[in-house]
């Protein structure tokens, strides 16, 4: 019987499977940030372990850090102390660490892709749960705790049972003004928060195979936000073509006998699926969330569900949502005012997401009640994007660009949504005060949100676009 | 190290709402310490406090409900993989979560840190609601050994899964690390390939 791709590569990385035991599974790189990490170096040092391979691990500061002024000291006390604490450990332990500063700094999801680092076949750990984007590649990636990130240190290896196999398919064409922020809210709404738990998830059809590398990475980024322990896609021309020259990505003959490899990736047409799943790419509008967990998301021209309609048992957590978020039964989304837009985050800040915000915006400005951040996913795409003049196309709308780190994705530094207030936001989380206390989020497309800013309401981009505008 | 689990019989502190995020249980403004400890002052802490720090009418904050079990609607630990949200639960006293459905990576981490998740029938956990919201004082018991839950005053009782591993790790104390150091060779062997 054939394999999945799942499995195929999950099978190349098993060090040792016992009945009863879940698997010891090899991992071919560990990333790193200042937030999950400092008790798990603090735990080698307590039972006097020492990092197995350090070259095997990469570090980053990118939870706590400012957009502004980067080349200051972190005014943040703890934060400053806990960026400080990575440098630090890094340096005992003998690990690579791209700092503030460093041109390689930035988001670990977005760094990780755009270095070459993240390869198909590959396995891939974090202790972050959106460690699921380098799936894109065609690859095992997923989230872990501290504990298990002292583990990999420890280890290089993590114990983990081998979760079932799910593929969802996509196929047809996209309505103009959709894209792949819009697909996976769209999945999450239909299977809900925790559709995908236990289940490492396929994305295949037409649709997906369609899309460029990061709108791969938009929708493997968001596979967690199902619940899913990894989401991926088999690679393809796509993905050897962007893979290819990367600062690590292999050269010459290593090249060439990985590339051998990497075409030997994809499920064989008799491999079995626990659950396959089918969607079609035309009954996908442009989407936006409403409530306080990404599966609460609907096309931007549709009603909010009333509480009648959601499932008995969940009536009361539905209706603590919609009063957390100041919404009402059947409300209409579009034309809603919102306070602020971030255009950023692992799932939204790469450069062809500044490209198209930065396509739209030129010639218009954004609304003066609205608040605008964006901020790159990495100091390559803030550099790319200053190459291209697309700061300037911002600063033009009244716009600044920032730079690069999680920001007001999680809130862990001074981009704070404030109490009451509301954000279009390109991230990947709602969670009520996920981008402040007591913020409230509504997750779109890098478009959706940049219409937002253009006219400070929830809009259909379709309104505002003619579909030559957004070709080429 | 992990901590030593075998059989906890206690009230409970009910929290019947779904999808609890761990941006809820610890939110990540608490997550600039570079130690364990001290989490459990935080937990949940925007649904315990207001934003002048008066606490507000919610389950911790209600002398009703106490003890070493917390029990929570459908898909907890959802979201961010913030093993904090762990510690904090242990933190703050408890040896226990009951939901009916638990998000992957917050299981894990739970059952890292001596913090046993049992998932029971959406049925059974129905019931543990209807009998703690009657008398807050119902006992439930759970037996690591036996994989039981019961609550005690009614006797009922429903069986649950978990990892044979991870069984014996919380049982006995066991060491993930040490359990895949003992596989050195293979790992080494395994680099050769």
């Amino acid at each position: 019987m054939g394999k999945t791709l799942f499995d195929k590569i999950w099978d190349a990385h098993v060090v040792s499977s016992k009945e009863g035991f879940p698997d010891v599974l090899y991992i071919d790189t560990h990333f790193i940030h200042e937030v999950t990490s400092p008790q798990a170096f603090d735990g080698l040092r307590k039972a006097g372990r020492k990092v197995l391979r350090p070259n095997k691990t990469v570090a980053t500061a990118d939870h706590n850090v400012p957009t502004w002024e980067q080349h200051l000291p972190i005014k943040e006390e703890l934060s400053r102390f806990q960026v400080e604490t990575l440098a630090k450990n890094c340096k005992e332990f003998g690990i690579k660490f791209y700092g503030l500063g460093h041109p390689y700094q930035g988001i670990v999801h977005i760094i990780g892709p755009e270095l070459g680092i993240t390869r198909p076949g590959g396995t891939y750990v974090c202790g972050d749960s959106h460690t699921s984007t380098h799936g894109a590649f065609g690859a095992i990636a997923f989230g872990i705790g501290t504990s298990q990130v002292e583990q990999v240190l420890a280890t290089q290896c993590l114990l983990q049972s081998r979760p079932k196999r799910m593929k969802i398919e996509v196929n047809g064409k996209l309505q103009f003004g959709v894209g792949a922020k819009d697909i996976i809210l769209y999945i999450i709404s239909q299977i809900t928060a925790a559709g995908g738990t236990g289940y490492a998830v396929e994305y295949a059809g037409d649709t997906i195979r369609s899309l460029s590398m990061e709108g791969r990475m938009t929708v493997c980024n968001m596979s967690i936000e199902m619940g899913a322990r990894c989401g991926l896609i088999a690679p393809d021309e796509t993905t050897f073509n962007y893979v290819k020259g990367r600062e690590f990505a292999p050269k010459g003959e290593e090249w060439d006998k990985a590339l051998a490899y990497w075409e030997t990736l994809y499920s064989d047409e008799d491999a079995q699926f626990d659950k396959i799943l089918s969607f079609r790419a035309e009954d996908i509008e442009p989407m936006i969330t409403y409530g306080t967990n990404p599966g609460m998301g609907i096309g931007v021209t549709q009603h909010v569900p009333a509480t009648k309609d959601i499932d008995a048992t969940e009536q009361l957590s539905y209706a603590n949502s919609l009063k957390y978020m100041g919404l009402t039964d059947d409300q209409l989304m579009l034309g809603k005012e919102i306070d602020y837009v971030f255009i950023g985050s692992c799932t939204n800040a790469r450069i062809e997401d500044l490209r198209q915000v930065a396509k739209f915006l030129k010639g218009r400005k954004k609304a003066d009640n609205v608040t605008v951040w964006v901020v790159p996913g990495s100091k390559q795409v803030e550099q790319q994007a200053i190459a291209e003049g697309l700061d300037k196309v911002f600063e033009a709308a009244g716009i600044s660009l920032r730079e690069p780190g999680c920001s007001a994705c999680l809130a862990m530094n001074e981009d704070k949504i404030p109490a009451g207030k509301y954000c279009v936001s390109t991230s990947n989380r709602n969670f009520e005060g996920r981008q402040g206390p007591n913020s409230r989020t509504f997750l779109a497309s890098p478009l959706t949100a940049a219409a937002a800013a253009v006219t400070g309401r929830i809009t259909d981009i379709r309104e505002l676009l003619q579909e030559e505008e957004l070709v080429g | 190290m992990t901590k030593i689990f075998k059989h906890v019989q206690s009230t409970v502190v009910p929290l019947p709402i779904e999808n609890i995020d761990t941006d809820q249980i610890i939110p990540a403004r608490f997550l600039k310490a570079t130690t364990r400890e001290g989490f459990g002052n935080n937990l949940f802490r925007d649904w315990r406090y207001d934003n002048q720090e008066n606490p507000k009418d919610f389950v911790l904050n209600h002398p009703t409900y106490s003890g070493k079990i917390l029990v929570a609607g459908k898909n907890f630990g959802c979201g961010s993989s913030r093993e904090h949200a762990a510690w904090a639960i242990v933190d703050y006293g408890f040896d226990v979560v009951v939901s009916s459905f638990f998000a992957d990576i917050f299981k894990g981490n739970a059952l890292n840190n001596g913090l046993l998740p049992v998932q029971v029938s959406d049925t059974f956990l129905a019931k543990i609601f209807e009998a703690v919201f009657a008398d807050p004082l119902t006992i439930i018991d759970v037996d690591l050994e036996k994989q039981e839950i019961t609550i005690a005053s009614t006797g009922e009782q429903e069986s649950f899964e978990i990892n044979a591993y991870k069984k014996a790790c919380l049982i006995n104390g066991y060491d993930d690390i040490d359990y895949i150091l003992s596989h050195k060779a293979e790992i080494e062997a395994f680099e050769e390939r």
